[in-house]
C-alpha cells in the first residue's frame, strides 16, 4: 500500500541532541517519543492505544514469550512481545501472561500482546522520522 | 480475567489498531481521521465478510 507520509528528508536535523532518543524512549513506553518531539495528543493517543492493547492482553490470560525457546514460532513471538519495552519488561519481572494457553480468549490476548508489541514499533519508528524531520 | 467474545475482541483489536495506523501513516489530523475510519472499517468488514463465508462453508 502506498505511503503518502514520505516527503524528501531535511539535510539538516530539525533539533539538536541525540539522533536516536525518538526512537528509543518511543521503544521503552509507547508513545513518548512523540511526546519528546512535541507531539503530546498524537503521544498519548499512541500510549493509551498500545497499552491499552498489551494490558487487555494480559488480562485476557494472553502468553508472554520469553526468548531462546529453539521454537522458531516463539522466537517471532517473542520479536513481537519485545516491542513493548518496559511494558515487556514490566510482565516478566512481575511474572504476569500464562504459557500454557488453553482459552480461546487466552489465545486473542496473545495475539494482542504481540501486535502491541509490533504497534508500538511502527510507533518508535514514526517519532524517529519526527525526530529528523522526514516526516512532518 | 477479562473475557470478551470473539467480536469484541476483533472491534478493540481494530480501534486500536486503526488509531496507530492513522497517526503513524498520515501527516495531517483530517487525513489521520479519515485514515483511520478506513482501516477500522476495512477490519471489522473482513471479518463480517470472512464470518459468513465460514458459515456458508460449513452449510
Amino acid at each position: 500500500m502506498a505511503s503518502k507520509v514520505q516527503v524528501p528528508a531535511k539535510t539538516q536535523e530539525s533539533s539538536p541532541g541525540f539522533t536516536y532518543s525518538a526512537l528509543i524512549v518511543g521503544w521503552l513506553v509507547p508513545g513518548a517519543g512523540h511526546v519528546l518531539t512535541g507531539r503530546w495528543i498524537r503521544g498519548l493517543l499512541l500510549f493509551v492505544s498500545i497499552a491499552a492493547m498489551f494490558w487487555l492482553g494480559i488480562a485476557m490470560q494472553g502468553k508472554l514469550y520469553v526468548p531462546n525457546t529453539g521454537d522458531v514460532l516463539d522466537m517471532l513471538g517473542f520479536a513481537g512481545d519485545f516491542g513493548n519495552g518496559l511494558f515487556y519488561a514490566l510482565g516478566r519481572i512481575l511474572d504476569l501472561g500464562h504459557t500454557p494457553v488453553q482459552l480461546a480468549t487466552a489465545d486473542y490476548g496473545t495475539k494482542f500482546i504481540v501486535v502491541a508489541g509490533l504497534l508500538n514499533f511502527i510507533s518508535a519508528v514514526d517519532a524517529h522520522n519526527l525526530r529528523i524531520g522526514r516526516k512532518a | 480475567m477479562f473475557a470478551p467474545s470473539h467480536f469484541t475482541a476483533v472491534l478493540l483489536f481494530a480501534t486500536f489498531a486503526s488509531v496507530v495506523f492513522a497517526i503513524t501513516q498520515r501527516s495531517t489530523p483530517k487525513a489521520m481521521v479519515r485514515y483511520g475510519a478506513y482501516c477500522w472499517v476495512l477490519f471489522v468488514g473482513s471479518v463480517i465478510v470472512a464470518s459468513w463465508a465460514m458459515w456458508l462453508i460449513k452449510r
